[in-house]
């Protein structure tokens, strides 16, 4: 096992430079950033060469690249074009993505696996058929029309909830954007839980289980449930990184100040570190939750086993 | 998907919980301490003076900062604020006199050595400053700014303090309005504590306005309160304003409806047909010192020939600018009929009708037009924007539909996007388009100078299509050298009519500025620059 994490973690090192590297490119394919920051009208020659030999905009693309990686290993991010250190704009950002994103993955987990484990053990009952034409809608319907809907009904019309999102983000004003951001996943959670629980109701062990005449709930939540859920961890871990990159549209709607946003202006502004910095961190959070996941398939099936 | 939007329910009832016991301390409406609140983007630039260029960020230093000129918030007309007097004989050399019993908010004394540092700092290449250019009429300036290498001086030799409240300018040439340029926020003066601990200061900026910063969180708000000891006549009449972040004007809009935010300075295009219905009076939709053209690459031979002229009027008009400005953008804009905007008003040049039938939609007359100057340049134009921001496609996509329409060819033109802004600017910037390109132009202060100059003059900072006329540039070095300003109006016309007779851009629409608020509110008014007057608000 010990060998196998090792091996793990060595092998995240050239896909984190690939990554990064890739990052990094494209954000430099995108052409001159100098050119934005002073609005309709052009910087004057002067200033803006000050201003790429500042953001070391001036040598080429490579050694930009060298220079940054080796910054950051010593944990410098870079400055982004207002003036804000990268890792400022990290230490404000990624708390409150992190709150939304537990908010989301708690959504996901309770609701979709209960209601996977529900309709899986009442295959073809009326709630099976409901909840799969429910989540049919989810599915289809775009984030963004499920979050301007819902903040139109709760907030302005009903005015349970505030609109927006405070600054500070504490965990009761994510609830809602939580779940908006949870809806697809949380379906798909509740399909794979319901179609895994389905297809391992008929197998060998369960019946056993029944056989030696276990309580209901034990064969459930011990046998059935714990092999089911490979599948679905598998989704929920890979989910982790999506939810904290790809959160724009839900940040955007209820105005959350997390990583979301800032790469949103980032790449609008064509601000290189704090795009490529939110990335890398971003990637190494992927990596990790990958790590993760495969780490919890030895927990939840002891026959996977690594030497 | 029962559970979920049972769990819904329960997200709603905590925060409605919570959402009151919030509410239960409010409760100071209906007086002059009241705060309000406002939406904000956060600026794009560190918050210098001299290195704010956009909206945002301007709102802020227009409310800490007041400078030797303000500009009049409904006129535009710059009068002394800090100045006593500015004089001149000869539109060169100005003798400056600060007003006396002016202070910092940190009690720091406004003298003349606290403009003359901050003008200095303003224009030294070292400091980056992106509006450094605006110093550049003083002499000295090309030491200090080099167009390469490194500076060779300090400061510019062209200001002098002579004493606690006077200090002495020298242009590098004539410009007798001069003295007009100085409301603009890069004119204004610094106290030491910019440059003792410049980190501290950009932390929580320190100016001599009517309001002080109370506390700036970056990236989500600035709250600014009332200053009490503010000397000048125009104080606040409200306690307090706090800037909060939107990453969406959408939501800011949202929050208005739901009663979270008191005034939103952009209604957003989508919300233009509610916000009657919305508001009522509560909306504002008022001309902004704003103006969108399409520019045109004049280093590109194919629009650079002997019938290039017509091409361009023929294409002006093919524009039906009247219904493009009433559908698309439910009339918060407005026709153009000259190359300035009507916040300037009749005697500062804005010539309503200048550019007469050119810019009148008649389909046949434009055809015929385009048909006697060659044709379009290979036989399609292609009008490039920037698709990131500002609903540009809308409105592009609009005009070449007309110009189709008027010429009855379905591939006379296209738009053609480009992905940022960034990317935008710098391919219009290096001269790296073959077509028209979108231009807009936000005056930095109300003069016609500021609409001709920049962007028309050979060789401005803004010409990016290069364009390039000796009676047009004699005309307005002519209009800079003259004392009287009526005069120099006359002449800066005068130039404008070379602008027109050569179609060197198309002007397309004068942009309004807008502003939605709570009924908390009253007596709430954009400036020509469409920031909301924020110190005449009252609250209550």
């Amino acid at each position: 096992m010990g060998r196998y994490v090792v091996r793990r973690l060595l092998q995240m090192v050239p896909v984190f430079i690939g990554s990064t590297l890739l990052i990094f490119l494209m954000v430099n394919v995108m052409g001159d950033p100098v050119a934005g920051l002073c609005g309709d009208r052009q910087c004057d020659p002067a200033t803006a060469a000050q201003l790429r030999k500042e953001f070391g905009l001036d040598q080429p693309v490579w050694q930009q690249y060298l220079t940054y990686m080796g910054n950051v290993f010593t944990g410098d991010f870079g400055t982004a074009f207002n003036g804000q250190e990268v890792t400022e704009l990290m230490s404000t950002a990624f708390p409150v993505t992190i709150r939304l994103t537990v908010v989301a993955i708690l959504f996901e987990v309770v609701i979709g696996i209960t209601l996977g484990v529900v309709t899986g053990l009442r295959r073809g009952r009326p709630v099976d058929t409901g909840v799969l034409l429910l989540t049919l809608v989810v599915i289809s319907v775009p984030t963004f029309v499920t979050g301007l809907l819902l903040q139109l009904l709760l907030g302005v019309e009903w005015g349970w909830i505030r609109p927006s999102v405070s600054p500070a983000a504490p965990f009761d004003e994510l609830i809602l954007p939580g779940l908006v951001l949870a809806s697809v996943s949380l379906a798909y959670v509740t399909r794979l839980t319901r179609t895994s629980i389905a297809e391992n109701r008929r197998s060998d062990y369960v019946r056993t289980a029944i056989a030696k005449g276990l309580p209901r709930h034990r064969v459930v939540t011990r046998h059935l449930l714990r092999n089911s859920l490979i599948p679905v961890v598998t989704f929920i871990g890979a989910d982790i990184g999506f939810l904290m990159g790809g959160a724009i549209v839900t940040e955007r709607i209820f105005n959350i100040h997390g990583v979301g946003y800032q790469l949103y202006q980032g790449i609008l502004r064509q601000n290189t570190q704090t795009v490529v910095g939110f990335v890398t961190v971003l990637v190494l959070v992927f990596l990790v939750c990958n790590l993760v996941v495969d780490l919890l398939y030895a927990v939840l099936d002891p026959r996977i086993r690594y030497a | 998907m029962r559970g979920a939007t049972h769990a819904g329910w329960v997200a709603c009832a905590v925060a409605v919980a919570l959402a009151a016991t919030g509410c239960g301390g409010g409760g100071d409406a209906g007086d002059s301490g009241a705060v309000l609140s406002s939406s904000w983007t956060d600026p794009q630039n560190p918050l210098e003076p001299a290195n704010t260029n956009e909206v945002q960020g301007g709102k802020v230093l227009d409310m800490i900062f007041r400078g030797l000129k303000r500009y009049d918030a409904k006129t535009g007309v710059a009068e002394d604020m800090l100045a006593e007097k500015i004089e001149t004989s000869d539109s060169r050399n100005y003798t400056v006199t600060v007003k006396d019993g002016w202070t910092f908010s940190n009690g720091e004394k406004v003298t003349a050595r606290s403009f003359v540092d901050a003008w200095n700092y303003g224009a030294s290449l070292r400091n980056n400053q992106k509006n450094a250019y605006f110093f550049s009429y003083i002499e000295g300036y090309d030491k200090v700014h080099p167009e390469k290498g490194e500076q060779s001086a300090e400061t510019m030799s062209g200001l002098k303090v002579v004493d606690d409240r006077t200090f002495t300018v020298r242009l590098s040439q004539k410009f007798s309005s001069f003295p007009d340029t100085l409301g603009y926020n890069a004119f204004v003066p610094l106290p030491r504590a910019f440059f003792d601990d410049h980190a501290a200061w950009l932390a929580k900026p320190v100016g001599n306005g009517p309001y002080a910063v109370e506390s700036y969180t970056k990236g989500s708000e600035m709250r600014l309160t009332k200053w009490d000891a503010y000397p000048g006549s125009d104080a606040a009449r409200n306690g307090g304003v706090t800037l909060k972040v939107y990453t969406d004007n959408n939501t800011a809009y949202t929050d208005l409806m739901a009663g979270n935010l008191d005034l939103v300075d952009d209604v957003p295009a989508q919300q233009l047909k509610n916000v009657r219905s919305d508001l009522g009076d509560r909306y504002l939709n008022t001309p902004a010192g704003i103006i969108q053209t399409l520019a045109f690459p004049h280093y590109d031979k194919a629009w650079n020939k002997p019938g290039s002229v017509k091409v361009r009027k023929g294409l002006s008009r093919a524009i039906n600018r009247r219904q493009i400005t009433d559908t698309i953008f439910q009339k918060t804009r407005t026709p153009a009929t000259d190359w300035t905007s009507p916040v300037l008003g009749e005697d500062g040049g804005y010539q309503e009708g200048l550019c007469g039938q050119w810019c009148e939609y008649d389909a046949a007359a434009a055809k015929k037009l385009i048909e006697e100057g060659g044709g379009l340049p290979g036989g399609q134009v292609k009008i490039t924007y920037n698709a990131d921001t500002g609903s540009h496609k809308l409105w592009v996509d609009a005009v070449c539909n007309s110009i189709n329409n008027a010429l009855g060819n379905d591939r006379a033109c296209v738009g053609n996007p480009i992905g940022t802004f960034a990317d935008f600017r710098s391919k219009s910037t290096t001269q790296k388009l073959s077509g028209p390109f979108r231009a807009g132009w936000q005056m930095d202060y109300p003069l016609t100078q500021n609409f001709l100059q920049p962007l028309y003059y050979t060789g401005a900072s803004s010409n990016d299509g290069k364009w390039s006329n000796e009676e047009f540039d004699r005309l307005v070095d002519q209009a800079n050298a003259e004392t009287d300003v009526a005069k120099a109006v006359e002449t800066f016309q005068k130039a404008e009519e070379v602008v027109r007779d050569n179609m060197a851009a198309i002007p397309l629409w004068y942009q309004n500025g807008s502003a939605g608020w709570s009924e908390r509110l009253s007596n709430v008014a954009l400036n020509p620059f469409s920031v909301p007057v924020y110190h005449e608000i009252k609250v209550g």
